[in-house]
Parts: C-alpha cells; structure tokens; sequence
C-alpha cells in the first residue's frame, strides 16, 4: 500500500453528447444512403435482390480500397493523384509477367509490389525533396501511365491464369464477392489504425499542425512516406483486383479513378485541408457512390449523367451544413 | 547581367532552345522559321488555358473543371453553329466566352460565398459540366460536315502571316501580361496567394478576387473551347478529357507556385510552349507517341524540383521586385 496520490483521471477522449452523435457527418451520410436506398428499391423492381446488390459492390470496392489509404493522406494533408496511373502500371507489370509465364501466386506479388514501389517513389519526392504532393504527383501520375503506354502502346496484355481470376470475380461465400470482403477487412485495419492507435493520433495531428509536430517529436517526413506507401500499396492491391476483374491489361485502364477516390473520401467527411475526417465517413460514402451508379445503372441511365449526379453530390453535401450554419446565424449572403 | 540570370522564364527560355536544338540534329527542318509558327499555332490553345489556370493558381486555388468548361461550351457553341450557320463566327466567339463565363462564375460563387475549398468545388463540377454535356447533346457529336466552313475556317485564316489562332494567342497573352503587371487586380492576385491575411489589412477582399479569377478562368475555358472545337472539327463528350492535369502541367513547368503567388504570364507561356514542342517533337524523329506521357511527366517532376530549389533561395520576392521597380 503507497500512499501517493491517484493520478488524476484524464479521459483518452471527452463524453460525446447523443446530440451530437445524431448531427455527425456519419449520420447524415447514412441518412442518404437509406434514401438513395430507398429511391432505388421503388424505381427498380430488380434492385432489392441478394445478387443485384453484390453485383453493386463492385462499383465500388476497387476505388473504396484506395479511398480508405487516400483518406489517411488527405487527412495529413497530402494528396496522391497518381494512384490510378499506379494501378496501370501495376497491372501493366503482371501482363508481362503473364507473358513469361508467371503463376498466380506471383503476379500478385508483383502487383502489391509495384504499387509500393510507385508509393514510395512518390513519397520519397515528397518528403525527401520538400516539395508539394499534389504537383509531384500529377508529374508522377503522367510517368507511371506514361511508363505503361511505352510498354503497351496501342496492346493489351490477356491471358491472365485461371485461378487468378478468383480476387475480381470469386466468391468468399453465397453473394459476399472477395472484393467486398477484402474492402470491409482493409476498412477494419484502417478504422483501427487511425482511430485506436497513435500513429492515427498522429496522422490527424500532422494535418492540423505540422510544424508543431516536428517540435513535438513526431517525424512527421516519416509518417507521411509510410502514408504514401500505404497508398501506393492499396493502389497495387487495387490493380490485382481490377485486372483480376476485367481479365486484361491495357494501358487506359482505371481511367479517372484518381477522382472518384478523392470524391469518396470528401464526400465522406474528411477535410481536404487536412485534420479531420472518419474511416467510417469514407467506407458509407463508397456504398453511396455505388448506390448511385448501380441504382442509376439499373434505371437505364448513362454513366455519364450519373456523374451529373455524384458531381452534385459532393457539392451539396459538401455546401449543406455550411449554409445551414448560416441560415441558423441568419447571415447568409 | 546577375539580375537577368535569376528569371526563371530565362532559364525556361534557354532549355526550350537547347530542346529545339537538339530536335534539330536528329530532324533539321524542326528548328525553320515556318515549322516554330506551326509549333506556335498548335500550342496556342494550351498556352491560352495555362493563362486561365495561372490566375487561378496564383491565389492559392486550383480549377480543375477547365477542360470540362472547354468541352461544354465547344459542344454549345458547335450545335448552335449546326442548327443556325447564320450566325456570325465573332457571334459565336462572344457566346462561347459569356457560356465559359457563366460555368466559371458559378465555381467562383461556391468558392467566394460558401467557402467551399476550390480542389472540391472544381473536383464537382469537372464530372458536372461534362455531364452536362451529354445532357444537352444526347450523347450525339457534332461532325466537320455539320459546321459551317466559316465556323471551321475562321482561325485558320492567314492573317499578316499567322493564323488567326496564333493572333488570338498573341492577343490573350498580351491582355494578361497588361492585367498582372498593371492593373490593381493582377497585384492583388499576387498578394492574395503570398499572404491571404495581410491582404485582408491592406484593404483586399480576397473573396471577390478569387471569384473574379474563376469568372476568368471560366471566360478562357469558353474561348479555348471554341477554338479546340474548330480547330479539331469535332464536338463529343469525350473531347479534351482529361486535359485539365495537362493545363496546370504547364502551368508548374512554367514555374508557377501551386503554393500561389509566384509566377508570370511568360512562365505560363513557356511552360505550355515546352510541352507543345515536345508533343509535335515526338513524331518527326521518330520516337513514339506512346513515350509522349512519360516524358511530360519526367519533365514536370524536374521543374517542380528545379522551382523548388529556386524558391527556397530566393524566397518570395516577387512584391519585393516590383517596389524595386
């Protein structure tokens, strides 16, 4: 028995009123996927059935497994626009594998690989060269897809092995895909990482205040390299599944995904200033970016108007708890 | 002589020319008077958005829906000129700007009036206006035979020996060049993208001019979205996809900050200058067009490395420069 006092008691973090559990950013996300939901099940009659809606996770799942690295890095206050020029050229590397002759096993391997290694080159020019992440990887992303048009040109790599075909179109068990069980596990680690450990802890403190890190002994160059690997990595784990899907290479694949992903990660809350956002945000804003698409898709309507609607999406999302502010300020312009 | 040497444009300038002349050993006809007007001409579309972009940039902010602005109001302009070839050409060039306008103002108004950050206003309305453009398509192309030959000659009309295209060009680049130095406007960019809050102090509202430097860049979207329509004689949703990155790849050549506030209009004209020769380089000795990515790409991540040093030397110094004036 020592008599020194008891520590006082400093809660890991501060009671949250249920108010404010019910007006979160999650909450309002999922409020919207409940009614896109909804929408769906009555304009369709083909929507609310098992198969329909395991077909639907696949619009998402790719880019929701680089959103979920992507909003670790947003959130530090970096950005990676390269990553679907890393899944291009990922895939690219496993077609010329496939032509050696390579098993599934490898090409895997060679995927994951080389979506580290372009995360790494990217990170290495970020912090190694102090230079700003969104122009290093635009430059990167013209490079990585550039490396993989020289390779391909106007070909395309086929012949991928049979029991590679199970990562983009197997089932783990009834109508729940690998990719939907591979994001949902990926989504876990992440929420853990970032919310339960202190390297989140850092993460989130990085993009509020670098500079008051690196005094607080926080390698903040560090964590961002491993961020972007991270990145770079979900990327190549994406192209396994992607070309795994489509069963070819070529060098336009995953056009665009680069912003679909940012989308999702704004779209689920993270501050693309930096400091804050939630992995669950991003996991809910994937479902209803898929909700969209599959629901518009099953309505007949072109991929290209949906975007119309995604577009709007973020916007108003984005402007709806701004101008509600205002309007309960009364100041509003 | 010092002096002169710490321009970045100079030094720009100077790897453009080492670029043609070592064009030149493997292809000697690349270096002729008449092959650079060509050069000239076929870049004078990217050197007019780069501009658009640059304001953009130097207020600390980024347009990302250039390209999507350009196919949208190319795609209006070609079907009016479709179903009403009456319409005179400069008729057309006015809607074309004023549509561009109207597209840049509404990304200046969320940005301006709900402080929305411009990478995801922009990162919107890219896959808004281009669906826009199915909209009021229907996913139907405008093909040569359905515009007028006014609407596909008028810049290419030989004018004191240019193009028309060139001209407007040269035109653009003068009117900016005449805004960034001598205008209270253009100061004001600057100021805003070195230091937001001091800019406040000194009697700037950094809102409205980060507006106005949307509407800008919206007006240009429109203009060049006529020009690539008539120029390229087709209009499709599909048009310039993706073009937005190959803007502000001119603009971070030519040495504008994405940080904001440092930058010139000569940057940006370089800047879209180096990767035009490179693009009209490629096929005339004989290197692939496939190699054409990778190599914008190696060449943006060098400039960004070359500014980067030059930036942390000399600081930002462009006020400084200019009191020195």
């Amino acid at each position: 028995m020592t008599d020194t006092p008891a520590p006082r008691h400093i809660p890991d973090r501060l009671d949250k009123p249920l108010s404010s559990a019910i007006f979160s950013w999650e909450a309002l996300l999922v409020v919207i996927a409940v009614a896109i939901f909804a929408v769906n099940s009555f304009a369709s009659p083909y929507f609310l059935d098992p198969w329909s809606l395991s077909d639907l996770t696949f619009n998402f799942t790719e880019k929701g497994l680089i959103a979920l690295a992507m909003a670790l890095l947003i959130i530090s206050g970096e950005i990676d626009l390269s990553v679907a020029a890393i899944v291009a050229l990922a895939s690219t590397m496993m077609g010329m594998a496939v032509q050696t002759g390579a098993g599934t096993p490898v090409l895997v391997l060679i995927g994951i690989a080389v979506g580290l290694a372009c995360g790494a080159f990217n990170g290495l020019l970020v912090t190694r060269l102090g230079l700003p992440s969104i122009v290093v990887t635009i430059g990167t992303m013209s490079l990585f897809r550039g490396i993989a048009f020289i390779i391909l040109g106007d070909q395309a790599y086929k012949g991928y092995p049979e029991s590679f075909a199970f990562f983009g179109q197997g089932y783990v068990w009834w109508v729940f895909s690998f990719e939907l069980a591979l994001f949902l596990f990926a989504a876990l680690i992440y929420w853990f990482v970032l919310h339960r450990t202190s390297f989140g802890r850092r993460v989130f403190a990085i993009g509020n205040n670098p500079v008051a890190c690196q005094f607080s002994g926080v390698r903040v160059d560090r964590i961002k390299f491993i961020l972007f690997c991270l990145t770079g990595l979900m990327s190549g784990i994406a192209s396994v599944l992607i070309t795994s899907r489509l069963g070819s290479t070529r060098p336009s694949i995953a056009q665009g995904y680069e912003l679909e992903a940012i989308t999702m990660v704004v779209l689920g809350g993270v501050s693309i200033l930096g400091g804050a956002g939630s992995i669950l945000g991003v996991v809910l804003a994937a479902f209803i970016m898929g909700l969209v698409t599959f629901g518009l898709g099953l309505l007949n309507v072109p991929g290209i108007v949906m975007s119309i609607f995604i577009g709007l999406l973020l916007i108003i999302v984005i402007a709806l708890p701004i101008v509600w502010r205002r309007l309960r300020q009364g100041r509003f312009a | 002589m010092k002096n002169f040497l710490k321009y970045r444009e100079i030094w720009l300038l100077a790897g453009i020319v080492v670029l043609i002349g070592l064009i030149s050993t493997r292809f000697p006809g690349f270096a002729d008077p008449a092959n650079l007007r060509q050069v000239f001409n076929d870049t004078s579309i990217l050197m007019i958005l780069a501009l658009g972009q640059m304001v953009v940039i130097l207020t600390r902010s980024i347009d990302l829906s250039m390209a999507s602005n350009l196919c949208f109001t190319g795609m209006v302009v070609a079907m009016l000129n479709a179903t009403h070839p009456a319409i005179p050409i400069p008729v057309l060039i006015v809607v074309a700007v004023l549509v561009g306008l109207v597209l840049g103002a509404i990304n200046g108004f969320l940005v301006w009036r709900l402080n929305i950050p411009s990478i995801v206003v922009t990162l919107g309305t890219l896959t808004i206006y281009r669906g826009a453009t199915f909209v009021v398509s229907g996913g139907a192309w405008v093909n040569a035979d359905q515009m007028s030959p006014d609407f596909i000659n008028f810049q290419r009309a030989a004018f004191l020996g240019l193009p028309v295209l060139s001209w407007i060009a040269i035109l653009v680049i003068a009117l900016f060049f005449l805004v960034m130095t001598r205008t209270q406007i253009g100061r004001s960019m600057y100021a805003i993208g070195v230091n937001p809050t001091a800019s406040v102090y000194a009697g700037i509202d950094v809102g409205r001019t980060k507006f106005i430097v949307f509407c800008i860049s919206g007006m240009i979207g429109g203009l060049a979205g006529y020009l690539w329509i008539s120029r390229y004689v087709i209009a499709s949703v599909e048009v310039a996809n993706g073009y937005e990155l190959n803007i502000i790849a001119a603009c971070v050549i030519g040495g504008i900050s994405i940080a904001g506030g440092i930058g010139s209009v000569g940057g940006a004209v370089l800047g879209a200058l180096f990767l035009g020769i490179i693009s009209n380089a490629l096929p005339v000795i004989n290197i692939s067009p496939f190699w054409q990515m990778a190599i914008s790409g190696s060449a943006i991540i060098l400039a960004v490395v070359l500014n980067a040093r030059g930036e942390r030397r000399q600081g930002r110094i462009i006020l400084r420069k200019a009191e020195a004036a």
